[in-house]
């Protein structure tokens, strides 16, 4: 029996590793790769040549091709009045691009990074957010604001905190945190097909990485559901929820989990606001245990709302409590030693994992 | 456009006594800043956009907004256009081009010019026009809207009405700089000062601007100076920080309701009757307005789940269920004016 999940598991981690090896059962040709810069970056164009009133939107988008190159060639390819490169003002083009879509377009707004977006954040949820509510649905606001969220690597307190929790609290918002190639195509173009106001967290680190695509990821109509979250490997004894980079470490803590006979459930949240309950209280169901994921602050969290969610809906069929793995509760420093404690590494999910499964393991990482 | 002035001056008057009596719960007066409203409004068409702050009920007089429309609002029941949503002098109307009123100063400039940006991409013959006061220019957001407006070449005319105050905050408190002309020219943008209580210099200073932004794709920045008659809002009591002589001169000696009647009188155009059947007549009509309007039932209770989204999320059609269950089990507990 643990044979056959042995190889399925090995199966699906080749997958994520080696696309190019034939032990892969679940696509019918060899897949392609792709890098999730890729992912974004067609997606956009897409999306861009579908609709003329897309339109992009940011600091160094144009000329520069972007800061970290997620819009390049769309300035040549679309010109000047579709890509906007704009001066520095965060507040300002964010309420310029709010106002372009009380008007009817469909701005995609950059923020160099989810850190800059605290400059304009009383236009994301006042005048973004709210306003369908407030003008009874008279101005409706079809934007989607875009950009690295969270730790990258050393830059700091200011350029490295997780805006998840915060915007998902918003009703009138939605939020999106794509962890692959395929989760960011599909999820950015439904963002920006999307009548709502969508928060679409993505993470530098992830940028350059590469993941397979299938035939169906890469077709232009490509397209996932907001607010479904995805199981990215079955398991059986304990639940871990994790969305962005903390996907890549779960899916890693869970090979380890295996050999010592534990059967982790991954699940990829992809979707922070709606979040979906339903395939996590499903799962919990089935395992009894929950750990959550996360790389920001801990109080007040995506965790907490997700324990809470389980407690309220599934508290009979915990067998252990749901514990909350997060980032450190400080602004996160620069040195590199001190910035790999203040994030969750594969160690700490690993040793959660084993808590909840009642395997005696010191609660403090070794220094 | 005299008899639209007389109509804001009256709805004011009257909406104000509503509040004083209990009967709708806030309400902000346009006293004094008549002429920017209406003039401004009549000089532009209706093809073009309206960003408000919100002292500017008088464009959508001018638009056509009808008495019964500003009471539905005001008493927020089954016919407000924003569903019970907002407070009182919230308006907004998609079909007027009227950008709902929200409360956040200033906010409305950057997405003024976003809309105003548009509007260049869609090669369309219009322009935005946005209001905000003296205190607004003081947010950051009037420094990243003017100065996007100039680079992005956008169609758009800043209005300032620089009416002395914001609340109890006199203007030598609110900038030092030789009022807010000057920053528009500072940003690249042409502006002009206008005293704002001559109806006839806002109209044409408007009509103007309107021609160069449509035709030259360029913001303008108009400082209309007039006085804030009125108090802030119902909420507050501005002889508490300033003379009530100097409120009393500005009413009386400056009125440019007043102002712009005695010139229409002078050229023959207006006589007192007509003002005494007018005032009557407009009196009547708002009156009114304000009875049916309290009659009226107030939103029913699905509406307290719409619009979060553009489609209801089934996180909410669970709580309106629980909502009703709730309501039918204790009917005594839930106001009987809520239709469910």
């Amino acid at each position: 029996m643990l044979g056959i999940v042995r190889q399925k598991v090995l199966g699906q981690s080749l997958q994520k590793v080696r696309p190019a090896v034939s032990l892969l059962r679940s696509y019918s040709s060899a897949a392609k790769q792709m890098t999730v810069r890729e992912a974004l970056n067609s997606a956009l164009d897409e999306e861009m040549s579908a609709d003329p009133k897309v339109f992009l939107m940011g600091e160094e988008v144009g000329e520069y091709q972007g800061a970290y190159k997620i819009s390049k060639g769309l300035l040549e390819k679309y010109g000047p009045e579709r890509v906007l490169d704009t001066p520095i003002t965060e507040a300002g083009f964010t309420g310029i691009g709010v106002g372009a879509a009380y008007y009817g377009l469909k701005p995609v707004v950059e923020f160099m990074t989810f850190n800059f977006s605290m400059q304009a954040i009383d236009h994301i949820i006042n005048s973004a957010a709210k306003s369908n509510y407030m003008s009874a649905g008279q101005l409706s606001v079809p934007l989607v604001f875009r950009g690295p969220n969270g730790a990258a690597a050393g830059v700091g307190a200011q350029h490295s905190q997780c805006y998840a929790a915060w915007y998902a609290s918003c009703p009138g918002l939605k939020v999106l945190a794509p962890y692959n190639s395929e989760d960011s195509r599909g999820l950015l173009k439904a963002a920006i097909r999307d009548p709502d106001p969508v928060i679409f967290l993505e993470n530098e680190l992830l940028y350059g990485e590469s993941f397979p695509v299938s035939d169906e990821v890469l077709d232009s109509s490509f397209c996932l559901p907001i607010g479904k979250a995805k199981i990215e490997r079955e398991g059986k004894d304990v639940t871990i929820t994790a969305f962005s980079k903390m996907v890549g470490y779960a899916l890693k803590a869970a090979e380890i989990l295996e050999k010592d006979g534990i059967d982790a459930e991954v699940i990829n949240l992809r979707s922070i606001r709606p979040l979906d309950r339903s395939t996590i209280n499903t799962s919990v169901r089935k395992t009894n245990r929950l750990i959550t994921v996360e790389e920001g602050f801990p109080q007040h969290g995506v965790g907490a709302e997700i324990c809470a969610s389980v407690v309220e809906e599934s508290f009979g069929y915990l067998d252990a409590p749901v514990e909350r793995v997060a980032g450190a509760d400080v602004p996160m420093p620069y040195a590199a030693n001190l910035e790999r404690m203040a994030v969750p590494q594969v160690e700490d999910i690993v040793r959660a994992a084993k808590r909840a499964c009642y395997r005696s393991v010191p609660l403090a990482a070794a220094a | 456009m005299y008899s639209d002035m007389v109509t804001l001056q009256t709805m004011d008057t009257i909406f104000y006594e509503a509040q004083r009596q209990g009967r709708i719960s806030f309400y902000v007066t346009t006293i004094g800043e008549e002429a920017i409203n209406i003039a401004s409004a009549a000089a532009v068409t209706s093809d073009d956009f309206v960003f408000p702050q919100y002292r500017e009920p008088g464009v959508l007089i001018w638009r056509g907004f009808t008495p019964q429309e500003f009471a539905s609002q005001c008493f927020g029941n089954r016919a407000d256009y924003g569903k019970g949503r907002q407070m009182p002098i919230h308006y907004g109307s998609n079909k007027h081009k009227y950008f709902t009123v929200s409360s956040t100063i200033a906010t409305q400039i950057p997405q003024a010019v976003g809309a105003a940006y548009s509007l260049k991409m869609d090669k369309k013959d219009a322009c935005v026009v946005t209001y905000f006061g003296d205190g607004g220019t003081s947010e950051g957001d009037f420094h990243a809207g003017l100065n996007f407006a100039a680079v992005t070449e956008a169609p758009v005319i800043f209005i300032c009405r620089n009416n002395g105050w914001a609340i109890s905050t006199p203007t030598s408190d609110q900038f030092r700089s030789d009022g807010i002309a000057v920053r528009g020219q500072a940003y690249g943008v042409r502006s002009i000062r206008v005293d704002g209580n001559d109806a006839l210099a806002m109209y044409s200073a408007v009509h103007t601007a309107r021609k160069m932004a449509v035709n030259e794709h360029r913001p303008i920045l108009i400082e209309a100076v007039t006085y804030r008659v009125g108090h802030h809002s119902t909420s507050d009591d501005s002889t508490k920080y300033r003379p009530a002589d100097e409120i009393e001169w500005w009413r009386m000696a400056r009125d440019p309701v007043t102002r712009f009647r005695k010139w229409i009188e002078s050229n023959g155009w207006w006589s007192g009757e007509a003002e005494t059947q007018l005032r009557s007549s407009i009196r009547s009509q708002l009156l009114l307005a304000i009875q049916m309007a309290e009659k009226v039932e107030k939103p029913p209770v699905k509406e307290l789940f719409t619009d979060v989204y553009d489609d209801l999320p089934s996180n909410l059609r669970e709580q309106e269920k629980l909502l009703r269950e709730t309501i039918s089990r204790h009917p005594q507990d839930y106001p009987a004016d809520v239709p469910h």
